[in-house]
């Protein structure tokens, strides 16, 4: 990977200053200074330094990406310091090493006064014991206290499976509780808005959600109402939750208290394979997890990376999956023609027509939903036939969180495959005139319904051949010639630049339905049937050989991309 | 002859004494003040120079004041503490949230003699150039809350507070904000944050020292009332004559409110640690001693949150002997001098100088249980061990005082204790475990006995109902 397409990979910094202290007896360096929850740089707290050591602490209200509460306690590590006599000077041991006070009660000396490790600073020398009996005492009465009152409804409760209320009783709870009075009983079903469903009774009062929906999103729309033991999460009254990222709070809320009202009791988590994508949505590029079981897509989730979405994404991105298992799907290869209805049969009968077509007849309008590796393609072809090419542009709102104002996901890739141009969409009036004087005489249409965007039907109808790819039926694919049912990105494994010009590759989690094909598959035997040999097999191979090609990506390779992409020099 | 000391109430209750402006100015009032703004710069031998704000601290800290709201910290020391270079405004806040149960001292000052506690705030505020300050008081007394306001009224109309005070150039404001009801804002943190129109959520320490991280975010100090009366004394007198009232390191004098089953319960202004507890409760100056024919059980000695002492008791304490030594020697509770050092050595504290007596005739189950209602009422909630601990305590207890007891719900308790105290964000785990360890431990015999009974007559009755139901068949 060439360290020009990759400006992450700078130069060594200045050494960071580091502070030496005590994790469970082992010696260990660390940072004195690492960033904070806004990536500011903050006093190291105990909690990223046993982090860095290898020891894991478990807690509830820290989130490394929301402001610290320190209200869960389960972080609670016992811990001491170097003991300090009266000149100030430290006391040492025997052996010439620094004497350590414990941290203790200071009305009762024998007992270990634990810090909690998510906002105490660490400072030079200080022992931390993460793993020691009282450390674990602590936590065991936390956790203790979580599930007094909490329903254990863990068998019906769509957080099973990915509950930090069952991970850390298997860790560190009891098979058998002490409890012995009656539960408080609180408001379950709590329609938070259009989105979430909250259950007050499973809900910790971590206030992780309060905090995202009001430090990040910008809207203070959480609370707590009552006290103590009776504390519940609300909405401030007559206002419901309702957002463009509310569903981020689904993924935040540590236990089965906020559930997304479209995926609770849809699928048991561990059912579900997982596997790593990117929205579609925007221009912005979110990275996800699709949840998948038997080809059916059932959510997506947040993947985090933090120079893209950190650990986010909107409501209208997670939400905007259903078209993929719709009824009404592309999934039958055809020619109109000759009725073919095979896919080699099809693909021969489609070189044959281009490669006959004269040069310039030729016409491509290729959407920015499709992948870099298609759009590179394309361009192969359409350079051989001397084609006009463009995408189609596709501009919406945005906002100042995540949402871009480009509802293309590829239209750097578009720009950088050489499809469109700066100016996306100002070749399509030329394409529709050119139709029109009857210059052009085949369009090859790739993932849009041309008759939205500028080609209506009229002019559409004056073209002799028609070759269409898409997912879902509409007035291009109607007119169509040649049928060529393509993938939604679920489907198919391919790359996307984002708005910031970062190359984000995704995987494939289901099958696509019927015969159809992932775009580039097909996009490359129509190549090499029309211009010549292509030398790979694999998208590995394509996406290799694309960087060779495209000045862009020079340097990359597919598995250089690796899981969080990689920002192009452009 | 052990009797009261009355500074600060000297003149609270003496007849036709009146709040109002007045009646202040003919006692003395604002002269402390006046004395303050006057002072100058002060050169030192070594030749450095003090300015008037560093002289009073200097003189507060001097005069051994400790707060007087539970902790009984160093009033100077916090003052030092102020983060005085972060170029953000310095605030004071007054702590008028007085809810303390069995506690009734602040009240007096704000219903007597409101203009002695706001002299004493705007001294403060010119020794640490305080320009606003808030006095946050308890929603539960508006007549407070009315008579403060018309005391800054007249305050400012005087021209001893607001714009230019008399004619030094000084500013200082103070506004009255009513809290809505709840104990926790009597927390110095839970009292910003609802003061700064939130939840009362007491904050993190780390990082949210007031001193430093405070009211907006800036520098703040939070003083009780009686301390910050205590400060126009201070000034007035000199620190080297108030440190003459009361006991080395417990210097001045402490409103105790005394209640319980003594004859004369009421508040006493008394000297620090020249009065014991046993003089309290039982001399004719104070409390008069308990009701005929009873006899001393137990004594909350400071605020309901302090641990419970058994009459009878007897404590290693620290002593200042003849050869100026400090030794240890054992004392009876009733013995103890009522200071700040003395109760923290008998393993409870003075907190808010609020004593609660108990004679034999009381249920201490009973006691406990209705404790435990209040704190488990109280618990603002925010952080795990003392939300869901409270209320369990709570719970507990009531079954104990309701005929559903078990013998084991005395460690049951302890248990639950055991894991509020020192895990919480503030001290209200304390607050709450405290009375709990402490009852618990000192009358588990009666927390067992009550348990034991009651599974005695559970298992009586369903003996009975078995009986019944065999019958049937």
């Amino acid at each position: 990977m060439s360290t020009a397409a990759n400006p992450e990979t700078k130069p060594a910094p200045p050494p960071v200053e580091t502070v030496r202290i005590k994790v469970d007896g082992r010696d260990i360096d660390v940072p004195k200074m690492m960033p904070d929850w806004q990536g500011k740089l903050q006093p190291t707290t105990m909690l990223q330094a046993c982090s860095l050591a290898g020891a894991e602490v478990p807690h509830y209200c820290y989130h490394p990406k929301l402001p610290i509460a320190g209200n869960c306690r389960m972080c609670l590590v016992e811990f001491g310091t170097p003991m300090m006599g009266p000149d100030r000077k430290p006391v040492l041991n025997p052996d010439g090493s620094s004497k350590i006070a414990k941290s203790v009660l200071p009305y009762e000396p024998g007992t270990p006064r634990g810090a909690i490790a998510c906002a105490t600073p660490i400072s030079p020398g200080m022992e931390i014991y993460p793993g020691s009996t009282a450390t674990r005492q602590m936590r065991e009465a936390v956790l203790e206290s979580l599930l007094i009152n909490h329903p254990l409804d863990c068998p019906i409760c769509d957080q099973a499976g990915e509950c930090k209320l069952q991970e850390y009783s298997v860790e560190h709870g009891q098979a058998t509780s002490r409890f012995v009075e009656t539960k408080v009983h609180k408001p379950k079903q709590v329609d938070l808005g259009p989105r979430i469903m909250l259950d007050d009774e499973r809900c910790i009062l971590c206030t992780r959600c309060i905090r995202f929906t009001k430090d990040l999103v910008g809207d203070d729309a959480l609370g707590i109402v009552n006290r103590g033991s009776y504390n519940t999460i609300a909405s401030f009254p007559g206002r419901t939750f309702d957002n463009n990222y509310t569903l981020n709070t689904v993924d935040l809320c540590p236990v089965g208290a906020l559930t997304s009202k479209d995926f609770r009791f849809q699928m048991r988590v561990w059912f579900m394979k997982e596997t790593k994508s990117v929205c579609t949505s925007c221009a912005t590029g979110c990275n996800i997890v699709i949840g998948s079981r038997e080809d059916r897509v059932y959510r997506y989730e947040p993947r985090q990376n933090d120079v893209v979405n950190a650990s986010w994404m909107c409501d209208a991105g997670r939400l905007n999956y259903k078209w993929i298992g719709r009824d009404d799907r592309l999934a039958a290869v055809r020619s109109s023609r000759t009725g073919a209805r095979s896919w080699p049969a099809v693909l021969s009968e489609i070189a044959q027509t281009l490669r006959s077509a004269p040069r310039g007849s030729v016409a491509v309008i290729a959407s920015a939903r499709q992948t870099n590796e298609e759009l590179y393609l394309v361009r192969k072809l359409a350079t051989h036939l001397g084609a006009m090419t463009d995408s189609v542009p596709r501009e919406g709102e945005g906002d100042r969180f995540l949402v871009n104002e480009d509802k293309n996901p590829n239209t750097n890739g578009a720009r950088l495959t050489g499809i469109a141009f700066t100016e996306m969409g100002i070749q399509i009036p030329k394409i529709a005139q050119a139709i029109r004087s009857g210059q052009v005489q085949t369009l090859i249409v790739i993932g849009e319904d041309v008759t939205q965007h500028g080609i209506d039907s009229e002019t559409l109808a004056k073209v002799s051949t028609l070759i269409v790819s898409d997912i879902l039926p509409n007035e291009t694919t109607r007119r169509a010639h040649f049928l060529l049912p393509g993938c939604a990105h679920a489907e198919k494994r391919g790359t996307f630049v984002n708005g910031k010009g970062r190359l984000q590759r995704f995987l494939k989690a289901v099958e696509p339905s019927g015969e159809a094909r992932p775009e580039w598959e097909f996009l490359k035997e129509l190549v090499e049937q029309v211009v010549g040999p292509t030398g790979y097999t694999t998208i590995e191979g394509l996406f290799n050989q694309m960087a060779k090609d495209v000045p862009a990506f020079a340097g990359l390779e597919w598995a250089g991309i690796a899981d969080l992409g990689v920002n192009l020099a452009i | 002859m052990p009797q009261e000391y009355r500074l600060i109430l000297k003149h609270a209750d003496q007849a036709g004494y009146t709040p109002d402006i007045e009646c202040y100015l003919r006692h003395g009032g604002y002269e402390a003040l006046r004395k303050a703004l006057a002072l100058g710069v002060k050169e030192l031998p070594d030749g450095k120079k003090m300015t008037a704000q560093e002289q009073i601290r200097d003189e507060v800290l001097k005069s051994g004041l400790r707060g007087r709201g539970g902790a009984g910290f160093s009033c100077g020391l916090k003052w030092s503490f102020v983060d005085r270079k972060s170029g953000k405004p310095i605030y004071l806040i007054c702590n008028a949230d007085e809810s303390e149960p069995g506690t009734f001292k602040d009240r007096q000052i704000l219903h007597k003699d409101p203009h002695q506690l706001i002299e004493g705030m705007i001294i403060s505020c010119f020794a640490n150039d305080v320009k606003l300050a808030y006095i946050y008081i308890r929603g539960e007394m508006p007549e407070g809350a009315r008579l403060l306001n018309k005391a800054l009224k007249e305050a400012r109309a005087k021209g001893f507070l607001g714009k230019n005070i008399l004619g030094t150039g000084v500013d200082i404001e103070i506004h009255v904000h009513r809290g809505a009801g709840a104990y926790i804002c009597g927390e110095e943190t839970g009292l910003i944050e609802s003061l700064e129109g939130k939840r009362a959520y007491p904050r993190i320490k780390p990082p949210y020292f007031p001193a430093i991280l405070g009211l907006y975010m800036c520098p703040t100090i939070v003083n009780n009332v009686e301390t910050l009366a205590a400060v126009r004394h201070i000034v007035s007198m000199g620190a080297s004559e108030y440190a003459k009232l009361g006991t080395a390191n417990n210097t001045g004098t402490r409103i105790v409110s005394l209640s319980g089953q003594v004859k004369r319960p009421g508040y006493f202004e008394v000297e620090v640690g020249k009065v014991t507890l046993g003089e309290l409760i039982y001399h004719e100056n104070f409390g008069g001693g308990l009701r005929e024919g009873r006899t001393l059980k137990a004594i909350i000695p400071g605020g309901s949150s302090s641990k419970v002492l058994k009459a009878g008791e007897v404590f290693k304490v620290k002593k200042k002997g003849e050869d100026g030594q400090w030794v240890p020697v054992d004392m009876n509770l009733l013995d103890l001098p009522y200071d700040f050092d003395s109760l923290q050595q008998a393993g409870s504290m003075s907190g808010s100088g609020a004593i609660i007596v108990m004679d034999d005739s009381v249920d201490i189950v009973g006691v406990l249980a209705n404790l435990g209602e209040f704190y488990a009422h109280e618990s603002c909630g925010q952080c795990t061990p003392c939300r869901e601990g409270s209320l369990w305590m709570s719970k507990a207890l009531h079954r104990l005082t309701h005929g559903h007891g078990r013998k084991e719900d005395a460690n049951y308790l302890l248990h639950i204790a055991q894991n509020i105290q020192g895990r919480t964000i503030c001290a209200f785990g304390e607050a709450c475990a405290w009375p709990v360890l402490s009852f618990v431990k000192k009358f588990k015999d009666e927390f067992e006995a009550r348990g034991a009974a009651d599974e005695a007559n559970a298992a009586q009755g369903s003996h009975a109902a078995n009986a019944v139901a065999s019958h049937k068949v």
